[in-house]
């Protein structure tokens, strides 16, 4: 042996050592000169926390749950600060829709005057004190056109009884009875879709705890999940099938719908190109389901598509083509915790398809979008309108206590055995600790060659309270999307963008063609599930209609897409779930296109 | 964890009529594990990461054993490394896996002290990154589901080895001074009992149990001493958990397992120095 081997082989060793901090140093890094000077200049937009201004004052605030929980209240009923855009009067301005969760608090629906300023108007229209230990407290709303009148009714999902309130004109919304939605489940995600696209909204519901779970009246303990990453106790999904009439019938049985893992997040989006709606699950304590509609008949293809192998904490749904391949990638938001936990989040990419099947790889980590601390709500939408979709997530589990942590205690009980997990007695108590708490948001800017950069502090936003539901929606018509943050304990807040000149925009308010007697082929009036492809300057971007996408969340229904320096688009091609394809050729600009469905 | 554990008896077993070498023994079982919970449960990052761990285990072997031995050397040990850092690192990116088995076995060609390694690699290694790589590793054990039929595949499976080995003494000194230990810990700190018995309850923490601190390359010789060392690597761990230190285990094996054999090691020393005094005497007085 050669007796430098030994000397060379340490410094090699030294060298792995030191391997991390240059990873660190000149990995994932941004270069000190990305972030100096001017942020609109140099990220194209810059955003200004305004909800006081605007005449946004809400506060949320947490329930309190059955004295059993006493110990680790914070972490059980640390959701439903939620928020869904709507225009609920029909007047082209964006409202809002918040929830509240402490039991006798009220929602809010804060409507657009359209000057800047917003006014509460839920007690006036019928849908504030909704919150009540007997009849649950709110997790969130969606809203979708699921009588086809032209206004948009109230799903509003609670840990309780489930809600549907019809929008009669904009001036008031009234119970719908009758509708079998289930009289106890703990929801904590819904969408609207039309999963069988015979015009009509549909609707489904995914469960958190199991629904025989009161969480105000707790039978026992035995209420949490066995598992932190393989549990299969948690609440069952619902599928609504419209009947009209205000009638629906749950089919989820029927259509091959059915899980019992704990679901946080579902977003439906046609991922596969056949017309028809697919539904993506995030699950907390488990994997993500892919539930692909095959002609109105669900089948899980987790496994097969990629998405369903590695467990994580799933808390987001959302879909965007971040490539700008007209393709929708899924981005699921899970749990990172330096030196504890490192989930990572998920950036689903599309790749080849085979027997009908995407096969989705996760980009997240080569994207530079898999760390964002205990992730939640995340919207793609193209923040600085450079033809990118960004994407803007919100975090912090629970901000107690800047000194404690819980994390130790959480780590200790969350490996162990099912008997011990799924004991809320066995759970140390959090006192005043945080988990997870205080933490900076991530604002990615899409750089268009396959990586994002955080830009949150640079362009304001800069809040560490804890966030869950976040929506975009361009609240002043002009162009730019504005960012609606609600936080669990904390403040509603409302980030105004500011784009920087000469970046350009067109956005796309569509009306499916389904009236109330409508017969035949046509689409729900929302325009749910219709999707719009731009093709500008040789590049292309697909978007979709949502009904309801995020973390507890629904953006504005009308799409926002940034052209860039472009003046000019070659032409737009819409496609309704009706099977209809419309195309508009070279349409303007700077300005909001109202489509109707052409039958 | 370590196959090390194999190396402390005879070179071949007779079970069952089959003669296994029993350097085989602990990597087709752990082998068996790993498929076991990945099939099952689908507990891997990904497959491809964990391949990566062990192809990067067995190069690095390959490379410093033809270097510094000048023979090829066995690969079970660094197969196992591999496999080890394969299924307790948990990280999104792909270059902690093949860093850490790195990392693993070339420490066991260069902390030596009287031609042995003293830091169990995998531990080492796993410890490396957790400190030096906090912001891309984790390794929570929660990754077998928590039911009943993992446990039991694994203590069975590693209470065969490990009494197959005899080494099973070094395995239950280590549980029940766990076990004591919570009950302090939860005496303490006011917590549920079961909180604080919750860690050896996960199945990972058995993989450490039966594998890691039964490595015979890194225990002391006396079977009194492979008590105390398991009893103090248990006694260190509770009071990291005090300090509520996640990663307790690992630490406490970290420092307690070369310290214990450092002090194995001076006492040989004193003890082989006094040897030739006490065989001299006589011979001065004659």
């Amino acid at each position: 042996m050669n007796r430098y081997a030994r000397p060379v082989l340490a410094l090699i060793f030294v060298a792995m050592l030191a391997t991390p901090a240059a990873v660190r140093r000149f990995g994932a890094g941004v270069p000190a000169e990305l972030h100096a000077g001017d942020p609109q200049s140099r990220y194209g937009f810059t955003l200004s926390q305004s909800a006081a201004q605007a005449g946004i004052d809400f506060l949320h605030e947490g329930p309190t749950l059955d004295q059993k929980l006493a110990h680790i209240m914070p972490q059980v009923a640390s959701m439903g600060a939620a928020v869904s855009i709507v225009d609920v009067d029909a007047d082209g301005h964006q409202d809002l829709y918040v929830t509240n969760s402490r039991e006798g608090s009220k929602n809010r629906l804060y409507r657009n005057r359209g000057d800047g300023t917003f006014e509460d108007i839920a007690e006036r229209l019928g849908i504030a004190g909704l919150n009540h230990a007997e009849t649950g407290v709110s997790m969130g709303s969606v809203f979708g056109d699921f009588d086809n009148d032209g206004f948009e009714d109230l799903l509003l999902y609670r840990w309780g009884r489930q809600e549907l309130y019809r929008n009669d004109g904009g001036r008031r919304f009234v119970r719908v009875t009758g509708t079998s939605l289930p009289e106890w489940a703990n929801i904590n995600t819904a969408v609207w879709l039309d999963f069988d696209r015979d015009g009509r909204l549909d609707l489904f519901l995914g469960g958190y705890f199991p629904e025989n779970v009161n969480l105000w009246k707790l039978a026992n303990t035995r209420m949490m999940p066995e598992s932190f990453e393989y549990a299969r106790n948690g609440g069952r999904k619902y599928l609504y099938r419209n009947l009209g009439g205000g009638r629906f019938e749950e089919v989820s049985a029927s259509v091959g719908l059915s899980s019992s893992r704990w679901a946080l997040a579902a977003v439906a989006a046609d991922l596969r190109g056949t017309g028809y709606p697919d539904i993506f699950i995030a699950n907390d304590y488990g994997v993500s389901e892919l539930f692909v509609n095959e002609g109105g008949r669900f089948r899980e293809v987790g496994r097969e598509t990629g998405v369903g192998y590695a467990p994580k904490s799933g808390m987001n749904a959302s879909v965007g083509d971040v490539l700008n391949q007209g393709r929708l990638a899924i981005y699921v938001s899970n749990i990172s915790e330096e030196g504890i936990l490192i989930q990572g989040n998920n950036l689903w990419v599309p790749g080849p398809t085979r027997g009908g099947l995407p096969k989705y790889e996760n980009l997240a980590r080569a994207m530079g979008v898999d760390l964002g601390g205990w992730s939640f709500g995340a919207q793609f939408g193209d923040l600085n309108n450079d033809g990118f979709l960004d994407i803007y997530l919100v975090n912090g589990f629970v901000s107690a206590s800047r000194n404690e942590s819980y994390w130790y205690d959480y780590s200790k009980v969350a490996g162990a055995h099912q008997t011990i997990i799924g004991d809320a007695a066995n759970w140390p108590a959090m006192g005043n600790r945080s988990l997870a708490g205080h933490q900076p948001k991530k604002v990615w800017v899409n750089d268009g060659a396959g990586r994002f950069v955080d830009v949150a502090q640079m362009v304001g936003a800069s809040d560490r309270y804890d966030g869950r539901s976040v929506a975009l929606a361009d609240f002043g018509n002009h162009g730019m999307l504005d960012v609606v943050v609600a936080n669990q304990k904390g403040p509603l807040l409302l980030y105004r963008n500011q784009v920087a000149p000469g970046r350009q925009w067109v956005g796309f308010e569509l009306e499916g063609g389904c009236r109330p007697e409508s017969a035949g082929p046509c689409t729900n009036r929302s325009a749910i599930g219709t999707q719009v492809e731009v093709f500008w300057n040789g590049k292309r971007q697909l978007q979709e209609v949502s009904g309801g996408a995020g973390f507890c969340a629904q953006n504005q229904r009308r799409l926002h897409f940034g052209l860039g320096a472009a003046e000019t688009i070659e032409k737009v091609v819409i496609r309704w779930p009706s099977g209809r394809t419309q195309e508009l050729p070279g349409p303007e600009a700077g300005r909001v296109h109202r489509v109707q469905e052409g039958l | 964890m370590s196959n090390g554990a194999l190396r402390g008896s005879s070179p071949a077993l007779d079970m069952a009529r089959l003669r296994i070498d029993k350097r085989y023994l602990a990597p087709i079982l752990v082998t068996l594990v790993l498929i076991v919970g990945q099939v099952t449960f689908g507990f891997l990052e990904s497959w491809s990461r964990t391949a990566l761990a062990i192809a990067t285990a067995i190069l690095v072997e390959i490379v410093l054993g033809r270097i510094f031995s000048g023979s090829w050397p066995h690969l079970a040990s660094a197969y196992v490394s591999g496999i080890s850092v394969g299924m307790l690192v948990r990280s999104p990116a792909f270059w902690p896996y093949a860093l850490c088995s790195a990392i693993s076995i070339t420490s066991k060609y260069v902390l030596r002290v009287d031609g042995r390694h003293i830091w169990n690699p995998s531990n080492f290694g796993i410890v490396a990154m957790l400190v030096l790589a906090a912001d891309a590793v984790a390794s929570l054990s929660v990754q077998w589901g928590n039911t009943l039929l993992p446990m039991v595949v694994v203590w069975c499976f590693g209470s065969v080895i490990i009494y197959t080995l005899g080494r099973f003494h070094i395995t239950a000194t280590y549980v029940l001074s766990f076990i004591a230990l919570a009950l302090l810990r939860a005496a303490v700190t006011g917590h549920p009992w079961t909180s604080e018995m919750a860690p050896i309850t996960g199945p990972m923490y058995q993989l450490f149990i039966f594998f890691m601190i039964t490595d015979p390359k890194t225990t002391v010789r006396p079977v009194w001493g492979q008590c105390l060392v398991a009893f103090l690597v248990a006694a260190v761990e509770a009071i990291f958990r005090l300090l509520q230190w996640v990663h307790a285990p690992y630490y406490a094996l970290f420092l307690v397992g070369p310290t214990s054999l450092l002090v194995e090691m001076a006492l040989a020393r004193r003890r082989a120095a006094r040897m030739p005094q006490v065989q001299s005497a006589p011979l001065a007085q004659a």
